[in-house]
């Protein structure tokens, strides 16, 4: 028999701390930003401004919700749901702690490789539905850069499945008890965190929202809460690219002394403020570079990772 | 105790119940992949049947079927599929009218009708296979592949190899022809 109310309990604790968390991060982001461009940042609301991302979502809020009228309505609406929803799903499968996760799916890798896949959808949909030449320029860019990407994303965390013998994620955590993954599988992990840039549309692969040449990108049609989604959706996909890299990598809650929660807390923050570092200190690609850099590059890397892997997993074995 | 919303735990009703609505749904979207105008909207719908169809695989205990049937299908064939029908432009409305008359219908509603008279006839006569098939797991699957039907994965894998290397020539071509 479940147990409905811890699993609702699991849930809301979850949701809402993703949700927390998103908001939080944009602050975050724009005053370490500032601390390391050498000003200051949004420091006026709250201790240390903190309470920032409350007033912009309350000023979000009240903004007026344009559709324009060349826009494929149905869709246009829809595209932003899918956005948030695609990266919340996917935090169904995180396991926080022993036993703190809403559902322990054999297939949690897959999981989450399918939610990543189909977020895709939102950033196509979103630019196509605009009818404006630069979101669909910035949408055919992610086209080809997440198809790209999400090809050796796959790949590259295959090497920590085949070490751990599961596509079970409180499994591959488990089975980095005593070494974690990073070690062994110090190219998958590259290959992966690059692929996950990648598929967050992150510095240096945000080429699908080049604000210099596109506009917004894909989003420049979507004002008010519309353009806010997407907005926390992007926050919550470099949280869950942090918080996989945790696991599949860097020993989700195993560390000593702390609670293991909070140790995941703590990892997630590390590779939180990496990602931002990334972006305040690297340019953008050019697209073809991009392009190139994955499939020429980054795509053999976690080839040759995984034979390797492979290789060496079933010599032990015998 | 490992807690899970949606493993195969839940009574039996509710199981049926829930393969009856994504069944329902996938249906209903293909019914509108077929009779929907505008392509792209079209391939949306037929992304939710896709969705609908994993739903359906992962009530039936083939969770790595679900899971690879997001993965490659809703994911990267429709993917590139919309990339392609994005590409026509909104004049593609227009054509589809044309294309979609009254009589392009006898010749799939014929084909259909056999289907359903085989449905028919196994529902008639009780010869169907219970929901509950035997979980067939990603070890046995990887077991059977690699196993006794290495022959065909083999000759996907060379079947697969022309067509990159193709894709390969075609797109060199091109390149060099843009220099």
């Amino acid at each position: 028999m479940i147990d409905w109310s811890h699993t609702a309990l699991t849930i809301a604790v979850i949701l809402g701390s993703c949700l927390t968390l998103a908001g939080m991060m944009i602050w975050l982001e724009r005053r370490l930003l500032g601390v390391w461009q050498e000003r200051y940042g949004p420091n006026r609301l709250g201790p240390g401004g903190c309470l920032q991302s409350l007033a912009d979502m309350i000023k979000i809020f009240t903004k007026e919700d344009w559709i324009p009228p060349f826009a494929d309505k149905a869709v246009f609406v829809i595209t932003p749901a899918i956005v948030v929803i695609t990266a919340l799903m996917s935090f169904a499968v995180v396991p926080v702690a022993p036993d703190f996760v809403v559902a322990d799916l054999n297939v949690g890798v897959l999981f989450f490789l399918a939610m990543s896949s189909l977020a895709a959808y939102s950033v196509i949909i979103g630019g196509w539905a605009s009818n404006n030449k630069f979101a669909f320029l910035g949408s055919l860019r992610a086209i080809a850069q997440l198809l790209s990407y999400e090809v050796f994303m796959g790949i590259s965390l295959m090497g920590a499945v085949l070490l751990a013998g599961s596509f079970n994620l409180s499994d591959i955590v488990e089975a980095q008890r005593h070494q974690w993954f990073v070690i062994p599988q110090f190219f998958g992990f590259l290959c992966f965190f690059m692929a996950g840039l990648a598929e967050a549309h992150r510095t240096p692969f945000d080429m699908p929202e080049a604000e210099a040449e596109l506009v917004a990108g894909y989003h420049s049609e979507y004002s008010g809460m519309k353009f806010g989604m997407f907005f926390v959706g992007e926050y919550l996909s470099i949280l869950l690219l942090s918080a996989m890299t945790v696991i599949l990598f860097f020993g989700g809650w195993h560390g000593p002394w702390l609670p293991p929660a909070v140790w995941f807390a703590l990892k997630m923050f590390g590779f939180i403020v990496l990602i931002i570092l990334i972006r305040a200190t690297w340019p953008r690609f050019r697209f073809d570079q991009l392009l190139t850099f994955g499939w020429k590059i980054v795509m053999p890397l976690a080839l040759i990772n995984l034979l390797l892997t492979g290789g060496i997993v079933l010599w032990k074995a015998t | 105790m490992r807690l899970s919303l949606v493993a195969p735990v839940a009574r039996d009703w509710t199981m049926e119940v829930l393969f009856y609505i994504a069944a329902a749904v996938t249906f209903l979207a293909t019914l509108r992949v077929i009779t929907h105008l505008h392509p792209v909207h079209a391939l949306l719908y037929l992304v939710v049947a896709l969705i609908a169809l994993a739903l359906i695989f992962y009530l039936l205990g083939a969770q790595f079927a679900a899971a690879l049937e997001i993965i490659i299908y809703g994911g990267a064939i429709m993917v590139l599929f919309i990339f392609v029908v994005m590409l026509l432009g909104p004049l593609a409305v227009e054509r589809e009218k044309a294309w979609l008359t009254p009589t392009a219908w006898v010749g799939p509603s014929i084909l259909a009708l056999v289907l359903l008279g085989e449905v028919g006839y196994l529902i008639a006569t009780g010869d169907h296979t219970s929901m509950a098939v035997a979980e067939p797991r990603q070890k046995g699957i990887s077991i059977a592949l690699y196993g006794p039907y290495i022959i065909g994965v083999e000759l996907a894998s060379m079947l697969l190899l022309p067509g990159l290397i193709g894709a390969y020539h075609l797109g060199r071509r091109l390149s060099r022809e843009g220099r």
